[in-house]
């Protein structure tokens, strides 16, 4: 069999291709996703809920509070997702027992994002217009009332979106996990694609990745349309 | 009853602000009691103080025997919840419907879903937009969210109702309308009512009594009526004189275009109160001077809460004696004249 590792006709030797690889790949990539965005979720709206709560307050616990917040939350943001995942190394090992496998993209994966919602839920509550809330409380709404009733409902559509943007960019953060061992995709596109010198295997990989953002994004939009009740349709 | 007793609020910051400074007020139940001002005049933040959105810095806000800033955590919230509160922005929430937004203030009290379902309904009713149960705020006009609005502040049988400056966002037919379903509101379910506004023409539609405030403090106080009748202060005159003649300036052009064509002739103008409005009092004074010639230059009669007031104005013609004469048999009247311009 005649095959040639460059030129453009590299990227279509499909024969080469082992799908029960890739599909596997595919999968390890969706579970780390999903799985690393349910927890983003509840650490970023609880992180956001906190920032906003202690936003502009008088009470010296909740400014110390809020500046801690704001502290890790900006810490790792700001930390290259390449890099957070080699500074974490030996907690991953003590948390999940291994330091290979789509298990051990986990924290580091949460970490990062996490703090990149909960920014996003900060500033989705911010938005709420504040005669909203200040009527709520003319009503005699506990603050949990408030949270449940008016916060979190109101902010559903940012909240939804916000969601949309960071599942995307943990798709983009897995498939670099997967560079240094995770699995998935990424480590697909590595291995066999780049260092088997298998562009195919790179191409594939890269238009599954890329399917996984569509329906990711149009999930997303849909049910920002369905939920949001602001504009008339 | 409400009793407000010294009350003073500053703000402090970089700059220290007195919004509020030493008000005294006594609001009767079942009343409907107007406070009207300039914004910044500091009304926002006294009726903020009323359902403990703000504390006096000194100074007591007793409601019903109760001092507002001695409750705290749940003692405030169960006393908020027999007050409500409506908005110039009405502040609904956009994510539930119409219905669900009623039955908020009822969730928060845990009332049964089948007991709160069945007393939104009933309010919706009462605020005129059966039907519209299930829209949701942003497919309804400012009226009827503010509708909306008044049906939920009624939800808990609040002895007090508070409206801050809750027309000032709508149009004159929309603002009139929801003033006739507070008046209705008023009559009906007995419900004190506090307005705050700017608009001189809502106190006079709905309220009995009015404060006027000016730079934090309040400067005149006392009936509807009295102070249409005989505003005190400066300020008041201008709220009192935006209103009486909203086509001021068309009386104006009317009067000079008079005086061009006919140079002769005096213009008066004359205020009518309660039962004068109704009395035949012109027809009477050209009957007993009959040398007098009239033209009617302006006029309108505005309702309020205890009765109407006419304004007129009036170009005099013929015997000089006999118009000194009908000016003292309108004094005699009580009806006040003004001469606006001489002969």
């Amino acid at each position: 069999m005649v095959s040639s590792t460059t030129g453009f006709s590299s990227y279509f030797h499909f024969s080469q291709v082992d799908w029960a690889s890739m599909w596997s790949a595919t999968g390890e990539t969706i579970w780390m996703t999903v799985f690393s965005l349910v927890l983003v979720a509840i650490i970023g709206i609880l992180l956001g809920l906190l920032l906003f709560e202690t936003t502009d307050s008088h009470s010296l616990w909740a400014r110390l509070l809020h500046w801690l917040a704001a502290v890790f939350v900006n810490v790792f943001r700001s930390i290259p997702f390449i890099i957070l995942i080699v500074l974490l190394l030996p907690i991953t090992k003590n948390l999940v027992g291994t330091i290979i496998g789509p298990k051990a993209a986990l924290p580091s994966l949460i970490i990062s994002a996490a703090p990149f919602y909960a920014r996003m839920v900060e500033l989705a509550f911010h938005e709420i217009d504040h005669g909203v809330i200040e009527a709520a409380e003319s009503m005699g709404a506990t603050n949990t009332q408030i949270i449940f009733k008016v916060l979190l409902p109101e902010s559903s559509p940012a909240l939804v979106s916000g969601i949309t943007v960071t599942g995307i960019s943990l798709i983009g953060y897995t498939a670099m996990a997967g560079v240094i061992g995770a699995g998935g995709l990424g480590n697909l596109a590595y291995l066999d694609g780049f260092q088997a010198s298998n562009n195919t295997i790179t191409l594939v990989a890269t238009i599954v990745i890329l399917i996984i953002v569509f329906i990711f994004q149009t999930i997303g939009d849909l049910t920002v349309r369905r939920i949001d009740k602001r504009i008339t349709r | 009853m409400i009793d407000i007793k010294g009350v003073s609020k500053v703000f402090k910051g970089k700059k220290q602000i007195t919004a509020v400074e030493d008000v005294n007020l006594q609001i009767n139940d079942g009343e409907i009691y107007g406070i009207v001002g300039y914004s910044g005049a500091g009304k926002s933040t006294l009726v903020r103080m009323f359902n403990g959105l703000e504390t006096p810095t000194t100074g007591t806000v007793t409601i019903n025997d109760t001092v507002m800033s001695d409750l705290h955590g749940k003692e405030l919230r169960e006393k908020r919840q027999k007050m409500g509160m409506i908005f110039q922005y009405f502040n609904l929430l956009w994510s539930r419907t119409v219905l669900q937004n009623v039955t908020f203030p009822l969730e928060l009290t845990h009332v049964p879903k089948e007991e709160r379902q069945a007393k939104a309904e009933k309010l919706i009713e009462t605020v005129g937009l059966k039907g519209r149960e299930n829209a949701y705020p942003s497919e309804l006009s400012g009226g009827q969210q503010q509708r909306v609005a008044i049906a939920r502040a009624l939800a808990n049988d609040p002895e007090l109702l508070l409206s801050d400056e809750a027309t000032s966002g709508l149009d004159p037919k929309t603002t009139d309308e929801v003033l006739e379903l507070l008046l209705k509101i008023n009559r009906e379910l007995n419900i004190t009512i506090v307005v705050i506004t700017h608009e001189m023409h809502v106190i006079r539609k709905i309220c009995d009594r009015m404060a006027v405030m000016d730079a934090g403090r309040v400067v005149e106080e006392g009936s509807v009526f009295d102070i249409f009748r005989h505003p005190q202060k400066e300020i008041t005159r201008q709220f009192v004189s935006e209103e009486e003649t909203p086509q001021l300036t068309d009386t104006n052009v009317v009067i000079n275009e008079l005086l061009k064509q006919v140079p002769t002739g005096k213009i008066v103008k004359l205020t009518f109160h309660g039962d004068q409005a109704k009395l035949p009092i012109i027809s009477e004074m050209l009957r007993q001077f009959p040398e007098i010639d009239l033209n009617i230059v302006d006029g309108s009669i505005h309702q309020t809460q205890e009765g109407s007031i006419g304004t007129l104005y009036l170009q005099l013609l013929g015997n000089a004696q006999e118009i000194i004469d009908a000016q003292d048999y309108l004094h005699k009247m009580r009806v006040e004249t003004e001469v606006i311009r001489g002969e």
